[in-house]
């Protein structure tokens, strides 16, 4: 049963990812990057990190991506201008070479596998992430808050007609 | 399981129809007049006759209109409306499922429900529903802050995420006579929570995106049939949910005296579930009946500036106050 | 049980996606788009590990992660319309002026 749901996951995360990349209108890459997130969630309610799911729903998929539409319609572009095309021979190198980096990957991470088959040994429950949130990474965590600060003086800064 | 859901969600569609009812009857009486009470006594067919009417209605799409994202639409705002109530317990042993981190999925939901509007606007491809839906969705995200904020006192005060912890730890009284609400330890809380959840649902005084004198009818001025009938079941089920919420939250769930035979007290705290409700829904409709609605630069200074630095403060003293007891 | 090694190769595929969609789009809002994509891949990593290891620092770097991606999308969203501003295009190739 675990099985069947973290293939229909699986297969709704690729698929959606694939969207991203094959639409010519942005708004609907934006919509299939949502449907990738959502399926992002299920498959970390499979690997237990139930908090981390909600968050990704309501941070990500409910925020970031509302700022990725609102600028897709305020800018309201027609389909992608097709442009000079220099590069169409390049594309059939690209499959050998995106395989290729998949090797590369996977044989990066591969090695560090536990022994498969072992149960998840761990619950993501707020606690847990809470606890070593203000304890072990205390540091990062302030830092994060200066960063937020500066990405928004940035965007502002940007953004602006005049300075 | 399956006869859980069907039972719950079937029974809540229902509920949102005559909600449409009472919501017309509490404001025609409050405006001095008996409102609908020709279909049926006391108008009570009347929802009946609002579902054939959708139901059988033509369908009118514009021509210019974004046909999948047109269908979506009204499907993305109903869906999260609908999935925040499989969380919500009515009684002790009500609800469809349990989860670790319960509150936030209603919260996780209600933030995708911002898609329903956002994409019901930009796909009927005319300007009332475009403006109208660029207004809501601003105001939906910026509120949806001080939402969040609001509930972290009672979080702080119950140690849990689940809702059914929440409920339970509300349990017994003080004294002997006053109930153990969260809403007499975290007031300042639950105001802010009832102001963010009415800018959420997009109720009055809130409401300028869907304002009939301004907007025609907001972002589902295009809509018509069902989809338009989905539209409002999806606002009245935001509405609820957010009822519900408050209640489990502040006021102790389906916590009462129980008292009587035993049948009685199996039944009594989904009837006193459902009276808190009510008594909430009545408070809504009757602020939709009585306030003005707020323009939109004084909605956005109002949640910007007043709101969430209010929130912000109240975990501060909230959590200060844990801390030292 | 679900084998770690499905979880790892998933997240190398979407990974892969992310950078072709990277290289191959011209719309600088797609290679934002791309460039979460990779982000999210990685998250799906680290949540596997950390599933697996017992240790919880693998989702607490999800949440630097998730920190990051929305402080970059904010920047990059800014940038993109004071471009559009400027130029009345989203095509990367159009910006081309510090070319030789």
């Amino acid at each position: 049963m675990i099985e069947v749901m973290f293939f229909f996951f699986a297969a709704l995360a690729i698929g959606a990812a694939i969207n991203v990349v094959v639409q010519k209108h942005v708004l609907y890459s934006a919509l299939s990057l949502i449907v990738l997130l959502i399926a992002m969630s299920g498959l970390f309610i499979l690997l237990q990190a139930d908090f981390l799911a909600v968050i990704n729903v309501i941070v990500y998929a409910g925020a970031i991506m509302v700022l990725f539409v609102f600028v897709i319609m305020l800018l309201n572009l027609p389909q992608d201008e097709d442009g000079a095309d220099r590069l169409r021979w390049l594309k059939f190198l690209g499959v050998p070479m995106g395989l290729f980096l998949l090797f590369m990957i996977l044989s990066t991470i591969w090695g560090a596998r536990t022994v498969d088959g072992v149960e998840p040994r761990l619950v993501g429950s707020p606690e847990a992430i809470g606890r070593s949130l203000f304890t072990d990474f205390m540091l990062p965590f302030e830092v994060t808050s200066l960063l937020i600060l500066i990405a928004l003086m940035g965007a502002v800064v940007f953004a602006k007609k005049e300075l | 399981m399956i006869l859980k859901m069907v039972i719950v969600f079937g029974g809540l569609l229902g509920a949102f129809a005559y909600l449409s009812l009472v919501e017309r009857k509490v404001m025609a009486f409050v405006q001095m007049r008996p409102g609908p009470n020709r279909v049926g006594p006391f108008g009570l067919l009347q929802p009946i006759a609002d579902g054939l009417k959708f139901l059988f209605k033509e369908q009118v799409q514009p021509t210019a209109a974004n046909p999948w994202l047109y269908l979506a639409a009204p499907l993305i705002s109903i869906i999260p409306a609908l999935l925040s109530f499989s969380v919500i317990p009515f009684g002790p042993a009500l609800q469809v499922t349990d989860l670790n981190v319960g509150l936030l999925v209603v919260f996780a939901v209600g933030s995708l429900s911002v898609y329903g509007i956002v994409l019901g606007g930009w796909a009927s491809n005319s300007k009332y529903p475009l403006i109208a839906s660029m207004r809501s969705s601003a105001q939906m995200i910026s509120y949806e802050l001080s939402l969040t904020l609001s509930v972290v006192g009672v979080l702080l005060l119950a140690n849990t995420l689940s809702l059914v912890e929440l409920v339970r730890s509300q349990e017994g009284t003080w004294l002997g006579f006053l109930p153990k609400w969260n809403v007499f330890l975290q007031p300042i809380g639950f105001i802010i929570y009832m102001i963010a959840a009415t800018a959420e649902s997009n109720r009055l005084p809130f409401d300028l995106a869907e304002s009939e004198q301004e907007l025609v009818s907001g972002w589902h001025t295009e809509y018509s049939g069902m989809k338009f009938g989905m539209y409002m079941l999806a606002e009245y089920g935001n509405l609820t949910a957010s009822v519900c919420i408050a209640t489990i939250l502040f006021f102790g769930g389906w916590n009462g005296p129980s008292f009587g035979p035993d049948w009685l007290v199996m039944i009594l705290p989904t009837i006193w579930f459902i009276l808190k409700i009510a008594v909430f829904i009545f408070i809504y409709v009757l602020a939709r009946a009585t306030v003005p609605r707020i323009r939109y630069d004084q909605l956005m200074r109002f949640g910007w500036k007043y709101l969430l630095p209010v929130a912000l403060a109240n975990i501060l003293i909230t959590s200060f106050l844990v801390a030292i007891s | 049980m679900i084998p770690l090694s499905w979880f790892l190769i998933l997240s190398a595929v979407l990974f892969l996606i992310g950078v072709l969609g990277f290289f191959v789009k011209r719309n600088i809002i797609a290679l934002l788009l791309s460039v979460e994509i990779m982000l999210n891949a990685v998250n799906l990593t680290f949540v596997a590990f950390s599933s697996r290891n017992g240790q919880i620092s693998g989702q607490v770097f999800v949440f630097f992660v998730l920190v990051v991606a929305a402080a970059e999308a904010a920047v990059g969203l800014a940038l993109v319309i004071a471009m559009f501003r400027n130029r009345e295009t989203l095509n990367v190739d159009r910006s081309n002026l510090l070319k030789w």
